[in-house]
C-alpha cells in the first residue's frame, strides 16, 4: 500500500511486519522516532506478541537483545552515534556469539564536538565488528532492507545493521510502498535458532576460547560473511520477485555501462548524485554512479566488475579515517588492485554539512579534468581552518578549537571581553 | 519540480506544515518529499522546513536553495534571517501577518517579484479563532492552496486529518478553509482593481 509517511515510521511499521518478539529501546536522535513508533504498535496491540523493553542505556539495549536472541526470540533495537559507541562491547559479543539481532543505525556524526547531524562515522567505527552492514538509499529501501535483514541474519545466524542516514531519511516524509503482513509472512519464515537457551535441552553459550580454537571461531565468522556475499543478491532477487522492486543487493550501478568516470557512494547521497550525473550526462560527460548497498561483507568482486571499465573512480564518502583519508576508499582501492585507474577520495557531508548538486558537479568536473586532489574535503571552509592554524602557530594557549571556529564564523559570542 | 521553503520558529509547527503539504500532494497523486533542517531544536529558534513536489520520484536531497514558494510562518524572522534568499523570480510568498508587505518593511524587496503571487494572511488570528491556539500552519496551507492553485483545499483538509484527529483536526480544517476564502477574496479584489 502506498503511503506518505516519515522514514522512521516506515521502518517501525516494516519491523513490526517482521514480527519481532523483543524490542529494546533507548532514545537517541535521530533514531528515536523509530522505537517510539514501535512502542505505539506494541502498546496498541498491533504488534503482538512482543515485549517492548525500555532499557537504561544503549549498553543495556544490546545486552538485552543478546539475551533475548539467545533465548530464541527475534530481537530488534535501534541506535545512533554515541549510542552505538556506548554499546560497542556488546556489539562484538552479539556477532561473536552469532546471534541474528537486527539493529537500525540512524547514521549520525560522533563527537566531540557534539553534533546531532548525519554522517557515517558511527557505523564505520564498527566496520570490523563482525555485523553485516547494509546501507539504504531511500526510505523505501530502508524499510525493504529491514525485511531482508531478518531473513539474511537468521539464515546465517549473524547480526545485521541496517544503516540509514539520520534526519535526511529518518525525518523525511516520502512515498513508500508498505507490504502487507501476508506478503512479509510469505517472504520471512519464523525464526529457527541454531542455538537456544532452552531449559528442556540445556546448553551454555559464550564459552571462553583459548588459542586452540579462537582463530577458527573468527574464521567461521568471516566464512559466514563470505556466504552472505552470495545470499544478499539472492535474497534481493527473491524480494524483487515478490514485491516488484529492486532493494538491497551488493551494489547497484547507474549509468555505469559506458562511463569514463564512476562515483562510488553509500546511502541517501546516491539520489542527489544521480540527479547530478544526469546533468553532467546532458553536457556529454560520461559519469556513472555505483551505490554500495552491502558494506560488510564488502563486495570486492562486484565493485571491481562494476569499475574496471572506467578511467577514473571517485569515492564520495561521509566518513573519514583521521590520519589516512577515506574509509570506503581504502576498500574500493583493494577491489581495484592491479588496475591502473585514477582514484580520488572526496570526503563530504561530515556532521550534516549539506551535499549540494552544485558542489558535486563542480567536484566531479575537476575529477574529470584530473585536477582534483587525491583527497579532497568538499566545501571545506579554508578561511577558518587557516585562521585556527595561524592562531596555534602564534600562541601556545590558543584555546579550544571548536569554540574558536564558532567565534570566527560568528555563530556564538561566548567570549565576553 | 515545485520547491517550497517554510520559515518559522521551533514550536510553531513549521516541520508539520511541510509534512502536511507533502501528504496533500501525495493525496493528489504526486510525488513529494518533506524534510526539516534541524538548526537547533529549541522553542523559538529559527527553523526551516522544506517540501519538494514533482510528477516523478524525487531523488534530490539537498536543502531547498532556490525555492518557488516561501511560506513565512513568523514575520519576526523577516529582519533576522534572509528569508528571500534564492527565491525564483516568479515565486510565491505567503506571510503570516495582519500587516502588508510595506508595513512589514519588505515592500522594496518584494518589488522584484510578481505582486499577484505575494500576499499576507492573518493565519495566527484565524488559528486562534478555530483552535484557541496560535498554531498557524494549517491556515497557511489553506492560504497557499488559494494563492497558487497548486494544491486543492480538499487535499489540505485530507492531510490535516491524516496528521490530527478529533477536534484538533476539525479546528485546523476550519482554519485552513477560512484562510483559503480570505485569500480567494483578496485575489478577487486584486483582479477587480486591475479591471477598474
Amino acid at each position: 500500500m502506498q503511503k506518505q509517511i516519515e522514514g522512521s515510521r516506515a521502518v517501525a511499521e516494516a519491523v513490526a511486519l517482521c514480527r519481532p518478539e523483543v524490542i529494546c529501546a533507548y532514545p537517541i536522535s535521530p533514531q528515536t522516532h523509530i522505537v517510539e513508533g514501535l512502542g505505539e504498535l506494541v502498546k496498541s496491540g498491533t504488534l503482538t506478541p512482543c515485549e517492548f523493553i525500555n532499557v537504561e542505556s544503549e549498553f543495556a539495549a544490546m545486552s538485552v537483545a543478546i539475551g533475548a536472541s539467545a533465548a530464541g526470540a527475534r530481537s530488534y533495537t535501534a541506535t545512533a552515534s554515541q549510542g552505538l559507541l556506548f554499546m560497542a562491547e556488546a556489539i562484538y559479543n552479539a556477532s561473536g556469539l552469532g546471534l541474528p539481532i537486527v539493529m537500525t543505525v540512524a547514521n549520525r556524526a560522533i563527537g566531540a564536538p557534539i553534533n546531532i547531524w548525519n554522517d557515517h562515522s558511527d557505523s564505520m567505527s564498527q566496520r570490523d565488528c563482525g555485523w553485516i552492514q547494509l546501507f539504504a538509499e531511500s526510505n523505501q529501501e530502508a524499510l525493504d532492507l529491514h525485511i531482508q535483514a531478518f531473513k539474511l541474519g537468521e539464515e546465517l545466524s549473524m547480526p545485521v545493521m541496517v544503516c540509514m542516514d539520520g534526519f535526511i531519511l529518518t525525518h523525511a516524509y516520502e512515498r513508500v510502498d508498505m507490504p502487507t503482513q501476508a506478503e512479509v509472512d510469505a517472504f520471512l519464515p519464523g525464526y529457527e535458532p541454531r542455538q537456544v537457551l532452552d531449559p528442556a535441552d540445556p546448553v551454555s553459550i559464550g564459552a571462553m576460547v583459548g588459542p586452540e580454537a579462537f582463530m577458527e571461531v573468527r574464521y567461521l565468522a568471516h566464512a559466514k560473511q563470505t556466504m552472505a556475499l552470495e545470499r544478499i543478491p539472492q535474497i534481493a532477487g527473491e524480494f524483487a520477485q515478490r514485491f516488484g522492486r529492486n532493494s538491497g543487493g551488493l551494489v547497484r550501478a547507474y549509468r555505469c555501462e559506458h562511463a569514463e568516470t564512476i562515483v562510488v557512494a553509500l546511502g541517501s547521497v546516491l539520489g542527489t548524485l544521480k540527479d547530478t550525473v544526469d546533468e553532467l550526462y546532458s553536457d556529454g560527460l560520461k559519469v556513472g554512479v555505483l551505490g554500495i548497498h552491502s558494506f560488510r561483507p564488502f563486495p570486492l568482486a562486484a565493485v571491481r566488475a562494476a569499475l574496471q571499465g572506467a578511467k577514473r573512480v571517485v569515492v564520495l564518502e561521509k566518513s573519514f579515517s583521521v590520519g589516512l583519508g577515506g574509509v570506503v576508499s581504502t576498500d574500493v582501492r583493494l577491489a581495484l588492485s592491479g588496475l591502473q585507474l585514477h582514484g580520488y577520495t572526496v570526503v563530504a557531508g561530515l556532521g550534516g554539512r549539506a551535499i549540494t548538486k552544485a558542489s558535486l558537479a563542480r567536484t566531479l568536473r575537476e575529477a574529470i579534468a584530473d585536477k582534483l586532489q587525491p583527497l579532497t574535503f568538499m566545501d571545506l571552509d579554508w578561511r577558518i581552518v587557516n585562521r585556527q592554524l595561524e592562531r596555534e602557530a602564534a600562541t601556545r594557549r590558543s584555546g579550544p578549537i571548536a569554540e574558536n571556529l564558532l567565534r570566527d564564523i560568528g555563530a556564538v559570542a561566548s567570549k565576553v571581553h | 519540480m515545485l520547491q517550497v521553503r517554510f520559515h518559522g520558529r521551533g514550536g510553531q509547527g513549521v516541520v508539520t506544515a511541510a509534512e502536511m503539504l507533502s501528504i496533500a500532494a501525495f493525496e493528489q497523486g504526486r510525488h513529494a518529499m518533506a524534510f526539516p533542517s534541524f538548526g537547533s531544536e529549541r522553542t523559538g529558534a529559527p527553523v526551516l522546513a522544506f517540501c519538494r513536489i514533482d510528477d516523478r520520484e524525487i531523488r534530490l536531497r539537498e536543502p531547498i536553495l532556490a525555492p518557488d514558494v516561501l511560506i513565512i510562518q513568523d514575520p519576526t524572522l523577516l529582519h533576522q534571517v534572509d528569508v528571500f534568499q534564492g527565491l525564483q523570480p516568479d515565486g510565491y510568498v505567503l506571510i503570516n501577518s495582519t500587516r502588508s508587505f510595506d508595513e512589514l518593511g519588505v515592500g522594496d524587496i518584494v518589488k522584484r517579484f510578481r505582486h499577484e503571487r505575494l500576499t499576507n494572511v492573518p493565519a495566527t488570528e484565524i488559528a486562534l479563532k478555530h483552535l484557541s491556539r496560535p498554531v498557524a500552519n494549517a491556515a497557511l496551507l489553506g492560504g497557499f492552496a488559494a494563492l497558487s492553485g497548486l494544491i486543492t483545499l480538499d487535499a489540505v483538509s485530507h492531510a490535516i486529518r491524516d496528521k490530527f484527529s478529533g477536534k484538533v483536526a476539525e479546528g485546523n480544517v476550519a482554519a485552513a478553509a477560512e484562510a483559503f476564502d480570505y485569500i480567494k477574496k483578496e485575489l478577487l479584489e486584486l483582479t477587480h482593481a486591475k479591471t477598474d
